[in-house]
């Protein structure tokens, strides 16, 4: 049977892994390729990096940062952040990616989703969502999540995959880095609305959230970052509590 | 030395890389130009069925390919190289064929989350070469929404099920198949990628 996916997630700006609170915050939390050589050998499932310095300067020393670990470490490897062309793309691929998240540039640009799953294959694409509650709606927002798009997340979800997406990236702006668990009813109806598989993000504190966003938000996969960064948990420990509460995981 | 089929897309890249952490020398082909040398043939593979068939006719490899394979050289192929094996496929119109080595076509999922994208367990069917030193029912990488379904499974070594049980790897004579991606399964895909190698 297919694993359940764990994830560890890498905010890199200007060569330093970084990690907020609320897309605010941020504190430095490492090495980008000491951390993905250890989160490796710990089990991860795959490895996401994410530029989240605004310079050509930070995208460049990730595109470094990926090939470096691309040579050593053989699971999935996706790259995001300021993608806004098929050209980044193909950059960021031929550095070692797998994969290339897009979040504001697929908002600005809805067709840059369908152009790359053309040249690359939808496999290729995933289309990370930051999503801010407001009432009983989510809202994709953009820019790092300071400007509400006014989409929809949910629908915004659904066209990404009419579109070619293969994968979502759901980011709860609420919940990041909080510890308060995953937006569990958000990830629920975004993996209920759509056919591809559904990475929840955002939140995680607690081995027991982290089991919630699976079993509750039926999340084929979680992604983590301060739970892992800062030494709580390894992922061997939320293995092997999920594995103990039915989820099928990796060894 | 070890062919690396370039045919547009696919994720040679990875491969090549695998290879270059085992040690291994390789060589990328483009065209029959570059087929001096080789010996053995690695064709990995993200994309279309149809895209891969037009471009390989169109850089002058598919018949040599298929050539190969038919006379019984060493080949692996990877993901939509495997489904390449086939006849032909659901995913493209029945003119455009496969290298037709073993009966059967290529289907695509009917229910669950299509492309299935993750780790899977593969279940040994056969003894194989392949399997040295790997456990039944480890977990690869999986990426794709289509799969092999051969007439006879003579020659199925290893399943995989994603609610419904499907070919994951193949023998026939010296050329396999697998459908996951062993350069980006860790440590059992680059166990199961150095036994290909070893192979003689």
């Amino acid at each position: 049977m297919l694993a359940t996916r764990i994830i560890p997630c890498l905010d890199v700006d200007e060569g330093k892994v970084v990690k907020g609170i609320k897309f605010k915050n941020i504190k430095e939390a490492g090495d980008p390729v000491e951390l993905a050589r250890e989160y490796n050998s710990q089990g991860a499932d795959e490895l996401v990096f994410l530029d989240i310095g605004a310079s050509y300067k930070s995208r460049e020393i990730l595109s470094n940062v990926v090939e470096a670990v691309s040579k050593e470490v053989f699971i999935p490897l996706t790259v995001g952040g300021g993608i806004r062309s098929i050209d980044d793309m193909r950059k960021v691929l031929l550095a070692g990616a797998d994969k290339v998240a897009i979040c504001t540039s697929a908002i600005q640009n809805p067709e840059l989703i369908f152009d790359g799953a053309k040249a690359f294959g939808s496999q290729c694409i995933v289309l990370s969502i930051d999503a801010k509650k407001d009432g009983n709606s989510w809202f994709a927002f953009t820019h790092g999540g300071r400007k509400n798009s006014g989409l929809d997340a949910i629908e915004w979800a659904k066209e990404g995959e009419k579109l070619g997406a293969g994968e979502i990236l759901l980011n709860s702006i609420d919940m990041d880095g909080t510890k308060s668990g995953y937006d569990i009813e958000l990830t629920n109806k975004v993996s209920e609305a759509v056919s591809i598989p559904v990475i929840a993000s955002g939140g995680a504190g607690t081995l027991q959230q982290v089991l919630d966003a699976i079993k509750f938000g039926k999340a084929d996969a979680v992604l983590l970052a301060s739970l892992l960064h800062f030494g709580e948990y390894t992922i061997t420990d939320i293995k092997y509590f999920l594995q103990e509460n039915g989820v099928i995981v990796r060894w | 030395m070890i062919g690396l089929i370039d045919y547009g897309a696919g994720n040679l890249l990875s491969v090549k890389k695998a290879l270059e952490y085992l040690n291994v020398n390789c060589k990328v082909v483009r065209s029959p130009d570059d087929i001096n040398e080789i010996d053995r043939i690695i064709l990995p593979g993200v994309g279309a069925f149809e895209s891969a068939v037009k471009n390989l006719h169109n850089r002058g490899l598919f018949n040599f390919i298929r050539d190969w394979i038919h006379k019984g050289n060493s080949y692996l192929g990877i993901c939509l190289g495997m489904q390449l094996l086939m006849e032909y496929s659901e995913e493209s119109t029945l003119d455009i064929k496969g290298f037709y080595l073993i009966d059967g076509n290529v289907i695509k999922f009917k229910c669950n989350k299509v492309p299935q994208i993750g780790w899977n367990q593969l279940k040994f069917c056969k003894e194989s070469p392949l399997f040295e030193d790997i456990k039944d029912n480890s977990f690869f990488y999986f990426v794709h929404s289509y799969y092999i379904n051969p007439v006879d499974v003579a020659y199925t070594i290893g399943i995989t099920d994603y609610n419904v049980p499907f070919t994951a790897a193949i023998q026939k004579g010296n050329v396999y198949g697998v459908q996951f991606h062993p350069e980006k399964s860790s440590i059992n895909g680059l166990k199961l990628i150095k036994n290909w190698v070893d192979l003689c």
